[in-house]
């Protein structure tokens, strides 16, 4: 079975029908299970459990102490390239948009490597917009090597690859993957994506796969929050996660939640999620997958940040910059405005003053 | 009985150990507890995660927070495999981390529950190379034996799984091992209560290790102090020879008072 297929399973649940049986106590009773289900998950995220995100969160929390300790892994995106086939109308690199296109050459990896080693960090995400032409698949692996110089771990986060060639990354030494499936709902997902590669709705969905067979340690997926109904973006986002972490145990499978951010394109959210939503969504997460990796980047703002470390988040970015090059030099234009703009040193601070550890290295096999 | 306290020592490898309570460090808030943590509980061995420990960062390097005269058990958390976790072993010993190795050979991202197949492998070659090598694995008695043959230094069951705070809930499996097997058993994982700890002390485990029930308590220093009491104290109450437990409060009317007329 395929995980279109698992998530086929759900396609023609109604979901206000669904929410409208759920009872406050359901929702009580699902909070205090020890392994709950996909439908207990979609329960945890119906507008009737927003009444019950205190005691979410304190479930939260303590489930996310219990696994992870107080810690907090951080890493930093590192933009190696912004050409891109691709016309997202949500994205700033879209194909058409027109900004400075640039790529790295492997001295300006490692000024921005340096750049970034300088803060601590041991973690970083590749990125690339998605042209396979300019950003090659040979191509990225020769900055993984010249970056394993730097790092001790390196995901990525690329165009969709087939099998082997996630196997030839691995074996260069990159352990993470990160592939947003940016909207689940098929017909949006056409509506959004009229033209290039990315329209290839199943390729995508199945390229978190692909990464699990070829060895990948992480796997870290998403639906970009604002493009459609978030409660049930947000359901098959879990759908998709419970369903890795089933069929390939040994994979560290985690998820991010972001939400849209204003950049170059101007395309407005469909949908506005707030903070709240926001919150709901990952409290829920956590309970019904209590061991996977949360992920919130440096899109949401300081506050909402530092509100979330309690409440299940895992991994946050820090030092961010969203252009090519903007670790070492003035930067272009980047693929979104980031919102938390402030260094890994003062991140590290906010974490300690609320009694928890920033780590800056968790992988180490080379 | 003081002879036999005084001389009751733990050898482990070439070390000779007083305190039979181990320190994991995975989970703390701050690396700066962990000096405290340590003194208050008498440990004389401390595991930390190889993933973690970065020499260059001196700061938030872990391994600069564990006194001198501690011994450095490095373990190979986040492996999946054998071979990860030989790599990390190697490197460990290439960083200057010692001797001592604790595997940990994990592929159940649900449960963290370790893979006692492939903790064989990996400490067949590790204690061929020369390493001390502590396996973590799932209570197994063909398991432990095959680790005791592949050159283990002491076998490390898991309690309840890692994180937990379920407490001894393997513990016939535990017994079992604790009788048949020739090498300090060591419980690891699950402990939540410093009365867990002194219950598989007093059933004659060699020693006891203990993150999350520290690292998560509202007081982690006077946990850990807790902690070092629990395991003497169960430690001592084995030497003792605990009496019988009596099933039925003994008759005045014994059944077999007659012999006696
Ligand atoms: S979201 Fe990715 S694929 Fe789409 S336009 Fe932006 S960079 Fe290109």
């Amino acid at each position: 079975m395929s995980v279109y297929e698992e998530l086929s399973n759900y396609r023609d649940l109604n979901f206000d029908k669904f929410f409208d049986q759920i009872t406050d106590a359901d929702i009580q009773r699902i909070i205090g299970k020890q392994r709950l289900t996909v439908l207990d998950y979609l329960a945890l995220l119906s507008p009737r459990a927003e009444k019950h995100l205190e005691a979410m969160a304190q479930q939260a929390h303590r489930l996310t102490v219990q696994h992870f300790g107080h810690t907090m892994l951080l890493y930093t995106p590192l933009y190696l390239a912004n050409y891109c086939v691709n016309q997202c109308v949500y994205c700033g690199f879209h194909a058409h948009n027109d900004i400075e296109r640039k790529k790295l050459s492997q001295e300006q990896v490692i000024a921005e490597a340096e750049a970034i080693a300088a803060t601590g960090l041991k973690h970083i995400l590749i990125l690339t917009g998605e042209s396979r032409y300019h950003s090659s698949v040979a191509y990225i692996k020769e900055c993984v090597q010249t970056l394993k110089n730097y790092f001790t771990s390196i995901s990525i986060e690329v165009y969709p690859l087939n099998t082997d060639e996630y196997k030839e990354l691995v074996e260069a030494g990159v352990d993470g993957v990160t592939m947003y499936q940016e909207v689940y709902d098929e017909e949006i997902y056409a509506e959004l994506h009229p033209a290039g590669p990315k329209r290839d709705y199943r390729y995508r969905l199945d390229a978190p796969e692909r990464a699990c067979q070829a060895g990948m340690r992480t796997v870290n997926i998403g639906a970009l929050l604002g493009l459609s109904d978030w409660r049930s973006e947000a359901f098959f986002t879990g759908v998709h996660a419970d369903y890795l972490q089933n069929k390939y145990l040994d994979v560290e499978v985690s998820i991010s939640p972001p939400r849209m951010r204003p950049h170059v394109g101007g395309f407005p959210p469909k949908v506005i999620v707030t903070d709240k939503n926001i919150v709901q969504y990952v409290l829920a997460f956590r309970l019904f997958m209590p061991r996977s990796g949360i992920t919130l980047s440096t899109r949401e703002s300081a506050k909402m940040r530092d509100n979330m470390v309690r409440l299940g988040i895992t991994k946050m970015s820090a030092g961010s910059c969203t252009a090519v090059g903007g670790h070492a030099e003035k930067a272009s234009v980047g693929q979104f405005e980031i919102s938390d703009e402030r260094d890994v040193a003062d991140i590290a601070a906010m974490l300690y003053s609320q009694n928890y550890q920033p780590v800056y290295k968790d992988w180490q096999i080379w | 009985m003081e002879t036999t306290l005084s001389q009751d020592l733990l050898k482990i490898g070439d070390k000779v150990l007083t305190s039979r309570l181990f320190l994991g460090t995975g989970k703390f808030s701050n690396n700066k507890l962990i000096p405290e943590v340590i003194k208050a509980s008498g440990s004389q061995v401390v595991t930390v995660a190889l993933r973690r420990v970065d020499p260059e960062h001196k700061e938030e390097n872990i391994v600069e927070y564990i006194p001198k005269d501690c011994t450095l058990m490095p373990n190979t958390s986040g492996a999946r495999t054998a071979d990860e976790a030989v790599r990390i072993a190697r490197l460990a010993r290439a960083a200057g981390c010692g001797d001592w190795i604790k595997i940990e050979v994990i592929s159940d991202n649900r449960h963290l529950l370790p893979d006692n197949i492939e903790t064989i492998k990996a400490t067949e070659i590790l204690a061929a190379e020369g390493f001390v090598v502590l396996p973590y694995m799932s209570p197994d008695l063909m398991v432990a034996k095959r680790l005791a043959e592949a050159g283990a230094a002491a076998v490390m069951p898991l309690g309840a799984p890692i994180g937990t705070n379920r407490g001894l809930r393997t513990k016939e499996l535990v017994r079992i091992l604790i009788e048949e097997i020739p090498l300090p058993i060591i419980v690891d994982a699950g402990i939540g209560r410093p009365s867990e700890a002194a219950e598989a002390m007093e059933m004659g485990a060699a020693a006891v290790l203990v993150n999350t029930a520290v690292a998560t308590a509202a007081n982690p220093v006077v946990m850990a102090e807790a902690f070092g009491l629990a395991v003497a104290a169960g430690r001592k109450a084995f030497l003792a020879g605990p009496g019988a437990i009596q099933d039925y409060a003994v008759a005045s009317s014994p059944l077999t008072g007659f012999l006696r007329e």
